[in-house]
Parts: structure tokens; sequence; C-alpha cells
């Protein structure tokens, strides 16, 4: 089977995060950055399904010249080849404007099945994947928790996260596009060879008019959301916060659940 | 005048509580546009569950009947919708933010050529314009965000209205017509409980839950110390289940259990809402973050900014010099 799988590169969630000066956006500079997370358990998926059925994992992403280290960190990790969706008028786009220059460039080749991850772990619109089926015209499924090609390739038994703790099982025609949860596998490490392997790999860099999209359809010319302000929470906290020496923290807190709460 | 929607989501129970929260935003959002705000319900047999609704101040509940809509699949759904829509012409079109309404509702704005404005929590209106606010960077910051064209796609994250807040009305009931052939995308082979779901953390009267802030399987000794010296029961937030640091029992969230213990220690978590939306019941929460500026801090009585593995140490002993003392 041919899989094509969608990557996206984001901050660390570990990171500390600044906003702007201009308030529109988080401060890149010195910020790492790693592949969001159920990308990985996206592309971990597509590696098992194409060593079963024998076959090849392509992966996209969209960005800047940063994002090479994380398709070269997926061709480590056992990915075919790359293609990077790399124009600076693929800028600022929302999930529309990404997904129409994904889709434009998957639908350049013949592919089998479409990985992605469900949500990203910075805008979080969870829409990428299912907008890009949209273009397709394919099925798909959002959370998905497992997949399993049926015999003859033409279908996949699916199984979707519901709320509290039940999943639904359905079957998709494929091809269709499959939205992953994390928690669905347990991602490998890329080994030495997968690394030296990777140096030898193709990354392609495609531009909106390699993909035939004008200007005005990419990036944040072709998007409908535009944002007007980044900004931590307003601390409405209720919170009583215990800073500085961690002993003396935990006396205080340990004497407030013992007279103020009345949980001990 | 604008023209609002709100799509209401259904289930074997009865109308999905986010849902009547989603009609609440729906009517603020008409009052402060001046505009009308309807319900339309989806599904086969669904006439009788939308009578319920005849009873809020709404122009109309619309009822879109159809036997391929008795189950949902995206394919029906956007089939549905999107000729409704063509049809009716609404600005804005409100869901509220289920598992369900994430999987195809981008999907329906692509289709309609709309605008989609994921999980909002708030909106405001400035010179006629809609401003949206919704989280980013699992809720560690917020966003505010403008929308362009019409119609405006829009789901509304649980918890950001109250169906308590609804205004009364009289609204009539009537079959709204689709001029469409309707499509299911998917065959629906079944429903399957989560392998492990078997310890029940529901009745637990002290929880101490670990996030991935604990760092790593080999560091969660700290954690089972700690429930120990409180005679709690371990829970965690998704990434330490996923990670394998724990069963899938102990997980905590919109996708795990339901607790309301009496006393909630969230070590190393950040409070992204799927799993605020699990422990929000509890009566003291006490979070432990390293980040002064973590959502948790948000929704927990007292906090305690420092590193976990310095910190849960120092809170054992203190309970057991106050348990001795
Ligand atoms: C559809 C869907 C369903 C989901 N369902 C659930 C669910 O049921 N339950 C759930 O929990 N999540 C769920 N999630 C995931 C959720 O969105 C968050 O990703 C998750 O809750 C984050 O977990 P965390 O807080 O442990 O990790 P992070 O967000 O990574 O936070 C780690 C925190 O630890 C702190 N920290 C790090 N090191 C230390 C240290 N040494 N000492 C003290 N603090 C430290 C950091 O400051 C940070 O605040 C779901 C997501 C989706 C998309």
């Amino acid at each position: 089977m041919k899989i094509a799988v969608c990557i996206k590169q984001v901050p660390d969630t570990e990171a500390r995060l600044r906003v702007r000066s201009d308030g529109l956006g988080v401060d890149e500079e010195d910020l790492p950055f790693v592949i969001n997370e159920s990308d990985g358990y996206a592309l971990e998926e597509a590696l098992m399904i194409a060593e079963k059925t024998g076959g090849d994992v392509v992966v996209f992403s969209l960005g800047s010249e940063r994002v090479r280290e994380a398709l070269r960190k997926a061709l480590a990790l056992g990915a075919t080849r790359a293609v990077h969706l790399d124009d600076v008028a693929f800028a600022g786009g929302d999930a529309m404007a990404t997904a129409r220059a994904l889709a434009a460039a998957i639908d350049g080749e013949e592919f089998d099945l479409v990985l992605t991850g469900s949500q990203s772990d910075d805008a979080g619109y969870g829409s990428t994947g299912s907008i890009v089926a949209g273009h397709l015209g394919w099925p798909h499924a959002w959370l998905v928790m497992g997949v399993e090609v049926e015999d003859g390739e033409s279908s996949a038994r699916v199984t979707r996260e519901m709320e509290s703790g039940v999943n639904e099982v359905l079957r998709l025609a494929l091809p269709a596009v499959i939205e992953v949860q994390a928690g669905i596998n347990q991602p490998r490490y890329a080994s030495l060879k997968g690394i030296m392997q990777a140096k030898r790999k193709e990354i392609a860099g495609k531009s909106a008019s390699d993909l035939g999209l004008s200007e005005n359809e990419v990036g944040a010319a072709g998007s409908r959301l535009e944002t007007l302000a980044v900004f931590f929470p307003e601390s409405g906290e209720t919170a009583e916060i215990f800073e500085g020496d961690p002993a003396e923290s935990a006396r205080r807190l340990v004497e407030k659940l013992q007279k103020e709460a009345r949980v001990l | 005048m604008a023209n609002i929607w709100v799509v209401v989501q259904t289930r074997a129970e009865g109308i999905h509580p986010m849902a009547l929260e989603t009609l609440v935003a729906g009517q603020a959002l008409a009052a402060e546009l001046g505009g009308s705000a309807s319900a339309v319900v989806l599904g086969d047999g669904v006439m009788d569950r939308s009578g319920e609704l005849s009873s809020w101040e709404l122009s109309a509940v619309h009822v879109i009947e159809h036997e391929a809509l008795a189950a949902y699949t995206p394919g029906a759904y956007i089939g549905a919708l999107s000729a409704a829509i063509g049809s009716e012409a609404p600005d804005y079109v409100l869901f509220p933010h289920t598992y369900q309404s994430v999987e195809y509702v981008p999907r329906l704005a692509y289709s309609v050529n709309g605008a989609m404005v994921p999980e909002a929590t708030a909106f405001r209106v400035e010179e006629g314009a809609v401003i949206w606010r919704r989280p980013a960077y699992g809720g560690k910051l917020q966003a505010d965000v403008r929308a362009s064209g019409s119609p405006v796609l829009v789901s509304v994250q649980s918890g950001a209205y109250s169906a308590s807040d609804r205004r009364e009305g009289n609204a009539p009931v009537a079959a709204l017509a689709v001029s469409t052939e309707i499509i299911a995308d998917r065959e629906i082979l079944g429903v399957e409980e989560v392998a492990g779901e078997h310890v029940d953390l529901s009745a637990a009267e002290r929880v101490v839950s670990a996030g991935r802030g604990v760092g790593g399987e080999d560091k969660m000794g700290v954690i089972h110390d700690l429930a120990a010296a409180l005679g709690a029961v371990v829970g965690a937030s998704r990434p330490v289940i996923d990670s394998g640091w724990l069963p899938r029992d102990c997980q905590i969230g919109s996708s795990g259990q339901t607790v309301s213990p009496e006393l909630y220690v969230a070590a190393g978590i950040s409070g992204a809402i799927q799993h605020l939306v699990g422990m929000k019941g509890s009566q003291v929460v006490v979070a432990i973050n390293k980040d002064r500026s973590a959502p948790i801090f948000g929704v927990a009585n007292y906090g305690i900014v420092g590193d976990l593995h310095e910190v849960i140490p120092a809170l054992i002993e203190a309970i057991e010099e106050a348990k001795a003392g």
C-alpha cells in the first residue's frame, strides 16, 4: 500500500512559551520543536501497515526550512521519502488553507491511505485531516485507536474513540483519510542505521505554483480565520499558591489541608 | 439581521447536554447581533425528541428526518446539513464541541465554502464583527480570532455556557425537507468497551494523579508513595497512559474516567480541558507544577510551584509529621 502521512512540527509541550511582541503568536526563537504528538503515532501506524502489506510511506509537512528536521526524523524512522511544502506563501494559514495545500500535494500521486494526527499541540484546530478528506472526496474518521486493512485492501476496519471509555468500530472503503489519536501504538525510536540511511533519502520541495495553487489560495491570504491576539489566560484563579522552598511550601500546604480544607 | 443555527446533537438518552449549552450560546449571539436563533435536529424518528426544545426562545426548531440519519456518519450528516445550509443560508451555525462534531464539522465547512472556528469558549462583538476566543497550546494560551465570509461554523466548548441561562419562549417545531440524496460513507460494525476499564475510580475519596511532568515510568515512585501516604488511589493524564507508565484504567478525562473525590492532587499535569472535564467535580484540588502559568492553577484551590520530585518527598514528610503530631 502507498500511504501518505501528514506531520506538523510544533513547539515541545514542555517548552516555556513567550508571546511575541506583536501579540499575534509565540516567540519562536530558542523554542525546541518536535513532531506533533498524535502525528508521531500516525507515522508509526503507517510504517506498521506498510511493513505488513508491503509498500511505501511518504511524509508531507508544510512550513519553513526548520520542518526539514521533522521530515528527516520521519525518514530516519523508516519513511521512504518526504515532500516539504516550502513556500513563504504558505505561512500563517488556518486549517482550510493548510489542508488545501496538503491535499493538492497528495492528490498529485495515487495513495491508498492518508494518515494524519487528530489534533495539533499548538493551534489545536483538529480540522486539517478531515478537510484534506473533503478535498480528496474520500471517507474519513477522526480519533482513530485502531486500523486494520482488510483482505483485498479495499477497506479498513477502524476503531474510533468516543467519549467515556467506549470505542466505535466501523468499516471504511479505501482510499480514506484516517486521523490517529495518541496512544494507538508505541512509536519506535530511530536506529543509527535509520539515521544514516535518511541522509540519502529524498526531500522534495514544493511551492504553491508547483501544486497549481495561486498565492491567495494558501497561507494567510487563503485563510478564513485571522488571529487578532494571543495571550496568557487572565488569572481569575482561586488557588492559594506556595512558591520557594519545597519543605516550607509542603508544610504550609498540609496545614491548609488540615485546618482550612479539612481533608486530612 | 443575523440568522443563527444551532445543530443539536442527540444520543440514545436524549439531547446531548453540551448541545443545550450551545443553544444558550446561540441565543446570546442572536441577542448580541440582533437576529434570531433556531435549532436543527437531525435523525430518524427524532420529531418527538425535538418537542422538548419548543419551550426555548428560538425562532424555529427545524427537524431533518431521514432513514440514512438513523446513525451518525460524516457523509450523511454533511450531505443533509450542506443541503440545508445551501437553501436556508444561515450566517452562523453553532455545534457542541463533541467528538462527533470535531469529526465532521470542519469538512462540512469545506463543503459549504464556510469558515470554521473550532472550540470557541466566548465571543464578543466589535463594530459588527464577531471575535471568538479559543484555547491554543493545550490551554496554555488563549487566542482571539475573527472569521471572514459566510457561513461561519463554530464548535462551542463544554462549560463555556450554562444550560440554566436559557431564555424561554415558544418555538414552532417543523420538518425541514432536504433536496439531496443522503449517503452514509461508513459501515458501523459496533461499539466496544475499552479493554481494562474495570478499576472504578469514580467512588475514590482521594486521588493522586500523575501527568507527563513526572518524566518517566522509572520516576513514578513518588506518585505511588504520595498516594500511599494519603490513602489515595492513583490516576493519570492521558500521556502517562499512552506512554505505558500506568494501565488504561487510570486515565482521567474526557476519554477516560470521571472522578469526584474530596481531594485531588494533580502532579505534573498542565490542565488541558480534556483532563479537566474528568476531575472538575473534585472538592479540593491541589496542583503541583513547576510552571507558574500552567492552566491547572486556574482550577486548583491550592498550588505548589516547583519540581514535583522535590515537592512530593517534602509533602510526604509533612503529611507523616501531621499524622504523628
Ligand atoms: C480527543 C482528545 C481526548 C483526550 N482525552 C484526554 C483524557 O481523557 N485525559 C487527559 O488527561 N488528556 C486527554 N487528552 C489530552 C489532553 O489534550 C492533553 O494533551 C493532556 O491532558 C496533557 O497531559 P499532561 O498535563 O500530563 O501533559 P503536558 O500538557 O505535557 O503537561 C505537563 C506539565 O508538567 C509540568 N512539569 C514538567 N516537569 C515537571 C516537574 N519536574 N515538576 C512539576 N511539574 C512539571 C509542566 O510544566 C506541564 O505543565 C485528550 C486529547 C484529545 C485530542
